[in-house]
Formats: structure tokens, C-alpha cells, sequence
């Protein structure tokens, strides 16, 4: 117990504990849930440490929360899946050196049972006869990647659900795990990563209904804190880690990580950084 | 940390007594509790405040002991410094107030607040302790003795602060005969050590026990104040004659 | 998991706990150690800021101590997420103390949860004193000892009760999650607690691990209160 240790630290406000952190090789990595619960940074990191001695603190939040942190210099190095939100990210000056990693794609999961005809459409008709049929789903509501990109799948598909009092457009404000525990719990549509899906453990009798739509194609993308705004982010190691999942050994863990028979994450960095990409694909 | 405060009382203290009240009142809340008191305290002598209840027997305890301060009047003492007259002074309630400690803690509080020498403390403690007869009883949890022994701890607290003057205030009201007649026991034997006494009760045989002087209160006028054997004799007020007759006890 | 039931998950979740303890698992048992030392850490400051304090609003009378009173004990209900999210913006590197690094670390949880403890260790305390100075009152003024000059009196004398405000100052702290998952971040192997974890388990939907980790802190916080028993019943055999 390092208790009465502890206590004096918190006392001198950890003046001691930040000159002895600042000499620890360790970067702060702030990253979406989704990324996370699909077990894939757990099987990335240990990699990347060894051969970097470099270790990496994940902190698994909402994107809108990781991209707060990057602006406030709380983070060294963002894994974000939400092109536009880190584009303005990065012309607004809060970041450097853009790049897409890696790619996976969303899926719509709802009841096996399927109420409203949804299953084999595009996602397109099928958020239609969603909405047609009245039978509940289950949104994010938490300003997250793949939050944003389900509003976006409304707009497209000409719905607003936020507008009237629908009893059938539920907001969860929660993480993807959380948000699919609630689905299956109501027996209730929603939008999910493939990684997060395919380490969920609970889906009681949730399965998928449309995938494969390119309108559902996920990319991933770190992009650097930038220094010049916060001098005591780590940069050279957070570049170390961007170098080394867009590199040949992280391009192929990416590649080789398995999670419930599947391979959810397709590896698609090009050999350099591609500051501004258009991403949106 | 206390002990500097007080000078520990020297072989032989300045004296107290005698003590002249004149005209003493007290309001509390627009009311008048005591109503225009006047006598004398002698030195060694044991004087019992007797009345009915709420005649303000406890109150009066209070007043000499300067935990109730007086709305008119005057208490003239023989000593003139207020903090030697609370170090020459000790109280014992009808509830016995102790600490959540052993016998010797208890003792012990005391014995510092009133600035006496750790050195001396032991001795005192065993002192006092044999005095009340309760002899090895210092690690004890003070609050798990009986009624009776707590009382008499509450005397050997008193005891071990070598007062002048020790006040009680009904200390016998909550106890039964055995225990009471331990308690007049200790009383009676410090009167003998030359402790001025003033103990309140609304017992009359307790009164015939141990007065020698009686100080008679009835809704707040002080209505005889006389030397025991007379006013047992002969009471000069009709309310004495009552409460003596047994017909005043509410 | 099969359809089992409630009861079944229940029960298959306390078997998983037990088969958790029983591995004595490295990684469990530095989130266990972790959370026991961020949680006894924050207990032992909010006593040292809070029993005091409520001796001195039990005691002292000075204007404005009516509503230091009240906002202490409104202080009991302080939501952990708002604490949090205000030391945050505190330890943010873009915030007044941001230079010391502290965001995401075992300190910044210490220092979340000493802020939600505190009140309740001071409110506890303060109605403690009070309970007892209303019996020793009459008996300190006739030792000649003044209020302030009684408080180590009244402290050690009031030490159940203040042992229990600081248990229960404990369980708010290992029960909290809302606070030091803002601050701490539930990093793995540095600032992941019994409580984040659970969160994160949940998340992932492997409810009967979140379930079983459960388990395993309510049966660290029973022993905790276990041994805090066993420590007053030795101190009353000791006292006599």
C-alpha cells in the first residue's frame, strides 16, 4: 500500500509526480469507445510498446470528448472515425498530420424477428421502412462518430426523427456497448461498428440486417496534437505510434486482429502522411 | 495546554467563603426564575437548598457556580478573582456527566483542565477513588458502572479537584436507598475534610441527615433561610410548614 | 449466457467473482489495490480537512456559519460527474493548475473524491460534536475548559461516531465512478478502478463480468468495514 505516499502527493498537489512523469516515455492516446471495447487497441498497444518501449495510455471516450481534449491539450495523439469533425479539428489549428489507418464498416443490427422489413435493403430504404413502420431504434445521442454519421444516414434518407415527439426514436446519450445493451434489451434497431459488434457478448436477439452499403464504410484516422499550440504534448512519440500503425508491422496487426471468427478492421494507409485527405469517401 | 491557564492551588488557598448574596435575580425568557435572593454562605458548614420542584434549587446551584449568569443583584465572594473562584469550586448533577473513557480518563480531563501536574495525577486519582470506594476501578469504561457508581465517581471527580466549595445538585434523585446512603456517606465525609457543601434535594430525611444550615425556596423567593435544627422545629412561613407537613411536593 | 434468468446470472456472476479472487489474477488485483488506495487516500484527507472542520462548526459561532453549515451538508449530495468535470477543467493542461501533469492520474481521483468526501466526513462530524457537547456542556464549564479548548476532548470522545462518518465517507468514495472516470480517464494498468471497470465491462456488454467484478467490490468494502470493526471492538476491550 503506497498509501501515506499517495496522501503526500495529493497534499504538494503532485508537484513531485509530474517531474518524475515527465521523464517516463509514455503518450496519452484518446480514443472512441468503439475502438476500444472491440478489444483492437488491447491487441495492437502491447505490440507497438514493445518494439517502441513507448507506452500508451488509452483513454476510450465519445469522439466529441476526444476531440475536447486533444483542444485542451489533454491528449498527445487522437484515433478518430469521424473525417469531417477532425478535418475541422485540424483547420482549426488543434492538429497536425492527419492519417487514415484503417477501415471498417458500420452495420445496421436490429431483431431477428424484424418488424420492419429492413433486412438485405440499402441502408437508405431500409432507415425508411424504419421509420415507416414505427418500430423502435436506438441512437447514440452522444455526439460520437458513429452518432454523426446516423444523422447523416437520416438526412440522406429525407427523415428528420428528432422532429416530431416520435415514441419510437430513442436517444441513449451512451457508448456503443451501452447503446447495443439498451437495443437488445428493447429489441430495438440501431447503427453499430463491425469491431464493437463483434465483441459484444449480450446480444440476446439483436443480429445484422444490412451491411456492405459503401454509404456505411468507417474510417479510422490518428492525427497529431499540435505542438505549437501545446509545447509539452509528446510529439515525437505520438508520431511514433502514428509511424508505426501506418507502418508495415502495424498495417499488418491491423490487418491479422480476429474477434468473434471475424477480421472487422481493414488496414488502407498509404506509405505517408496525407494532411487534409478528403476522407469522406 | 490547560495547566498554564490556572496556577495549581497552593498549600493553602485564598478562602472563598463566606459569600454574601444580595437581592439576586434571574430572568430567563421574560421570566422571573429567582426573585430577589438574599443570604449568607458560611465557611464548613453543609447547607441544604430544600423547596418543591421548580422552586429553582438547580438553578440557584448554578448561579453560585457561575454557569448562570445573574439578571440583578449582587454576589459578593470573599475572593475577589473570578478564575481562583472557579478553581476552588467544583459541581456534582443529578445526572452524572462522563466522559466516553476509562475511570482514569475521566479523572484525568479533570484533573488537567484544572491545571493539576501530571506527576500528581496518579496519586489523586487513587485517592479519590478509595475515597468513594472504588478502589481499582481506574480502567474501567466510565459510563458502565451502575447509577450508584457513576454518581460516586462524579464525587471522587470533584474530590480529586480540592474545592472549597462543592455544589450538588440533587445528586441522590436517581438513585436507590443503598446508593443514596453511599452518597451521604462521601458527603458527609468531605464536610468533615472542611469542604463547604450547598446540595439541593426535595428529600426531607436526606435534609434531617446532613443539613446545618437550610436555604428554603418556593417559586423563586428565597422564604427561610435558617440553621437546620431550628427550621425543622419551627418554621416560620406557612409554606415551609407546608412543603414540611408533606403537602407541597408537587 | 443462456436464458437463465435472473437469478441464474446472479448466480453464475458470484461464481465468476470468486473463481476471479481465488486466480489471484495480476490485473485484477492491481485494479483491487488501486482502487482501495485512491479510495483510503481520499478518506484519510477528508478526514483531516473534514473532522475538524465539523468540530469547529459544531463549536465556534461566527457570522455566516448557518450557511457553511447548510452547504456542507448540501455538500453530501455533490453529483460526481459535476466534481469531476470541474477538477478537470481545474488539471487540464489548458486549465489554472494544468502545468502539473495531473490529469489522468491516480492523484487527480484522490483529489476528485477527497472534494465529494470531505462534506460528508464534515457533516457527520459536526452532528456527532454537537450531539455530545449538548451532554458535556454544563461539566467542561464547570472544569473551567472552553469550547475551542474542549475540541480534543470532544474529538476523542465522539470517536466511533467520527470512525463511522469516515466509513461511510469510504463507501461514498469506492462506490464513486461518475468522478474519477472524467479525471482518471480508466486507463488500463494506471488508473483503471474496480468501479471503471465494471462501467467498461458493461459497456462491452459482458454483463456477467461487469457483475462479477461487482461482487468483488462490495466484498472489499465488507472487509474493509470488517476490519474498521474489529479495530473499534479492540480499542473498547483495550479502553476496559
Amino acid at each position: 500500500m503506497q498509501l501515506p505516499r499517495r496522501v503526500f502527493l495529493a497534499l504538494a498537489l503532485g508537484a513531485p509526480v509530474s517531474a518524475s512523469r515527465a521523464a517516463d516515455r509514455s503518450i496519452l492516446l484518446a480514443t472512441t469507445t468503439s475502438a476500444e471495447n472491440s478489444g483492437l487497441l488491447g491487441y495492437l498497444l502491447p505490440r507497438f510498446e514493445k518494439a517502441s518501449g513507448i507506452r500508451v495510455k488509452v483513454v476510450a471516450v465519445g469522439t466529441g470528448q476526444a476531440l475536447k481534449l486533444g483542444e485542451r491539450g489533454d491528449a498527445d495523439l487522437l484515433l478518430l472515425h469521424h473525417p469531417p469533425s477532425e478535418e475541422a479539428f485540424v483547420a482549426a489549428g488543434f492538429g497536425i498530420d492527419r492519417r487514415e489507418i484503417m477501415a471498417n464498416d458500420f452495420l445496421l443490427v436490429g431483431p431477428a424477428e424484424d418488424p420492419a422489413g429492413a433486412r438485405g435493403r440499402d441502408v437508405l430504404a431500409a432507415f425508411r421502412a424504419i421509420a415507416a413502420s414505427g418500430a423502435p431504434f436506438v441512437s447514440r445521442g452522444d455526439a460520437s462518430g458513429t452518432h454523426e454519421r446516423e444523422r447523416e444516414l437520416w438526412r440522406a434518407a429525407g427523415i428528420d426523427p428528432g422532429s416530431a415527439a416520435r415514441g419510437w426514436y430513442r436517444e441513449a446519450g451512451s457508448g456503443m456497448g451501452a447503446t447495443l445493451n439498451i437495443a437488445a434489451a428493447m429489441g430495438a434497431y440501431t447503427l453499430a461498428d463491425r469491431g464493437t459488434w463483434a465483441s459484444f457478448a449480450n446480444r440476446r436477439g439483436l443480429v445484422v440486417l444490412v451491411e456492405g452499403d459503401p454509404r456505411l464504410s468507417n474510417v479510422y484516422a490518428v492525427t497529431l496534437v499540435n505542438p505549437a499550440r501545446h509545447p509539452h504534448v509528446k510529439v515525437a512519440e505520438a508520431r511514433a505510434l502514428a509511424d508505426w500503425l501506418g507502418g508495415p508491422e502495424g498495417q499488418a496487426a491491423i490487418g491479422s486482429f480476429e474477434v468473434g471468427g471475424t477480421r472487422p478492421f481493414r488496414p488502407i494507409a498509404t506509405a505517408r502522411a496525407v494532411p487534409g485527405s478528403d476522407g469522406g469517401r | 495546554m490547560i495547566g498554564r491557564l490556572a496556577a495549581a492551588p497552593g498549600p493553602e488557598p485564598a478562602p472563598l467563603l463566606p459569600l454574601e448574596v444580595e437581592g439576586l435575580v434571574v430572568e430567563l425568557g421574560g421570566k422571573r426564575l429567582l426573585d430577589g435572593l438574599s443570604f449568607t454562605l458560611r465557611p464548613r458548614r453543609c447547607t441544604l437548598i430544600l423547596g418543591p420542584n421548580g422552586a429553582g434549587k438547580s438553578l440557584l446551584l448554578r448561579v453560585l457556580h457561575g454557569l448562570v449568569p445573574p439578571s440583578r443583584g449582587r454576589l459578593r465572594w470573599a475572593e475577589p478573582d473570578p478564575a481562583r473562584r472557579r478553581l476552588a469550586q467544583a459541581f456534582v448533577f443529578q445526572k452524572p456527566v462522563l466522559l466516553r473513557r476509562s475511570v482514569r480518563g475521566d479523572l484525568t480531563v479533570a484533573l488537567a483542565a484544572r491545571g493539576v501536574l501530571r506527576r500528581e495525577r496518579r496519586a489523586r486519582i487513587a485517592e479519590a477513588l478509595a475515597l468513594v470506594g472504588l478502589e481499582g476501578f481506574e480502567g474501567r469504561a466510565a459510563r458502565s458502572l451502575s447509577g450508584g457508581e457513576q454518581q460516586r465517581l462524579a464525587l471522587a471527580r470533584a474530590w480529586a479537584l480540592r474545592p472549597q466549595l462543592l455544589l450538588l445538585d440533587e445528586p441522590t434523585a436517581s438513585l436507590d436507598p443503598a446508593a443514596t446512603r453511599m452518597v451521604e456517606a462521601i458527603v458527609r465525609d468531605l464536610a468533615g475534610r472542611g469542604v463547604t457543601i450547598v446540595m439541593s434535594t426535595h428529600d426531607l430525611g436526606q435534609a434531617r441527615r446532613l443539613a446545618e444550615d437550610v436555604l428554603f425556596l418556593h417559586a423563586g423567593r428565597l422564604v427561610e433561610a435558617s440553621e437546620a435544627a431550628a427550621f425543622f422545629a419551627r418554621p416560620s412561613s406557612r409554606e415551609a410548614g407546608a412543603f414540611l407537613a408533606g403537602e407541597l411536593l408537587a | 449466457m443462456g436464458p437463465l434468468g435472473i437469478s441464474g446470472e446472479i448466480g453464475e456472476a458470484a461464481v465468476t467473482a470468486l473463481r476471479l479472487l481465488w486466480s489471484a489474477d495480476p490485473e485484477l488485483l492491481a485494479i483491487v489495490a488501486l482502487s482501495l488506495e485512491v479510495s483510503l487516500a481520499a478518506t484519510a484527507l477528508a478526514a483531516m480537512l473534514g473532522l475538524p472542520l465539523g468540530a469547529l462548526l459544531a463549536l465556534a459561532r461566527f457570522p455566516g456559519r448557518g450557511a457553511l453549515v447548510l452547504l456542507v451538508n448540501a455538500g453530501m449530495g455533490l453529483p460526481p460527474v459535476v466534481v469531476g468535470l470541474l477538477v478537470y477543467l481545474l488539471l487540464s493542461r489548458s486549465g489554472p493548475l494544468g502545468d502539473h501533469g495531473l490529469l489522468f492520474t491516480p492523484t487527480a481521483m484522490v483529489i476528485a473524491q477527497t472534494i465529494l468526501v470531505t462534506p460528508i466526513v464534515a457533516a457527520l462530524a459536526r452532528q456527532a460534536v454537537t450531539d455530545l457537547l449538548e451532554d458535556y456542556r454544563e461539566h467542561l464549564a464547570s472544569l473551567g475548559l472552553r469550547p475551542l479548548a474542549a475540541v480534543p476532548v470532544l474529538l476523542v470522545d465522539a470517536r466511533y461516531r467520527l470512525a463511522t462518518a469516515c466509513l461511510a465517507g469510504f463507501g461514498r468514495a469506492a462506490a464513486e465512478v461518475g468522478a474519477i472516470l472524467i479525471v482518471g480517464g480508466n486507463i488500463r494498468g494506471h488508473t483503471r478502478t474496480m468501479t471503471t471497470a465494471i462501467a467498461l465491462e458493461t459497456s462491452k456488454g459482458a454483463l456477467e463480468q461487469a457483475l462479477a467484478l461487482g461482487f468483488v467490490l462490495i466484498l472489499v468494502v465488507l472487509a474493509v468495514n470488517l476490519a474498521a470493526a474489529g479495530l473499534q471492538r479492540m480499542a473498547r476491550r483495550i479502553e476496559g
